[in-house]
């Protein structure tokens, strides 16, 4: 059974499918696979001392998976023979829900930690999501970088903390 | 010529609706298309030194030429992922 690897939907995700697609994926590929790391991001009850009651997510969907296969090709350059799949989660998210899931497989552990955390930071630099808290007493739109794909600085710096 | 213009989260916000469509000259860049953007929504003009833009689902550069009939999408800062 295959998966889809970037996908971007309103749907619960599960981590599960997607580490045994990767996994799956490098058997019978010279040197097969030795590792899988994966990442899950959740709906946090606080953001700066403030508790959240929940949060939304919107996305300008087909350019977001166009953003997380971008990434792949990055991942691919700096990390060959690397299989990675990232979904995330848009719509309104409860405390505990999982907003992101990242699985990467490769044939030693380092290239699968580094091209897992690696995908985290450029998703956060260029994938077109918004994220919109909702508090007791207010609401507020959560505004970090400007997305540029061609920025090499800030590729460079989700690299550096990748393989830090 | 006539680009239909996509606004997503605080812009969309701002300007009250999800797209909307904008007259341009020939010749006309992205940048031409937010100029009228923000003169029509003033609220808009602070995040000229923040957005992203797309051009018909692409990413694009401020300076790219529009031709008739193109969908501009202009992106405030991102923050999918994990905070």
């Amino acid at each position: 059974m295959s998966v889809t690897r970037f996908l971007v939907t309103e749907s619960p995700l599960a981590i599960e499918p997607l580490a045994a697609d990767v996994e799956t994926s490098l058997r019978g590929v010279d040197p097969g696979c030795g590792a899988v790391c994966t990442f899950i991001g959740y709906v946090r009850a606080t953001h700066q001392g403030r508790r959240v009651q929940h949060l939304e997510y919107e996305a300008f969907v087909p350019l977001a998976v166009k953003s997380l296969e971008r990434i792949d090709r990055e991942v691919q350059a700096d990390w060959p023979g690397t299989a990675l799949a990232i979904h995330h989660r848009i719509g309104r998210l409860a405390i505990g829900e999982a907003s992101v899931v990242i699985a990467a497989a490769s044939a030693h552990r380092a290239q699968a930690f580094a091209a897992c955390r690696y995908a985290i930071e450029r998703i956060k630099q260029i994938t077109p999501i918004w994220k919109h808290e909702f508090f007791e007493d207010g609401q507020a739109w959560v505004e970090g970088a400007t997305a540029d794909v061609e920025d090499e600085a800030a590729r460079e710096r989700a690299r550096a903390v990748a393989c830090a | 010529m006539r680009v239909t213009v996509q606004l997503f989260a605080r812009l969309r916000e701002l300007a009250g609706q999800p797209e909307l469509t904008c007259d341009v000259p020939e010749g006309a860049t992205i940048a031409t298309v937010w100029q009228e953007l923000a003169a029509a929504y003033p609220a808009l003009e602070p995040f000229g030194r923040s957005i992203s833009c797309a051009l018909n689902e692409d990413f694009a550069r401020m300076r790219s030429s529009v031709r008739d009939g193109d969908t501009v999408a202009f992106l405030p800062p991102v923050s999918g992922g994990a905070w």
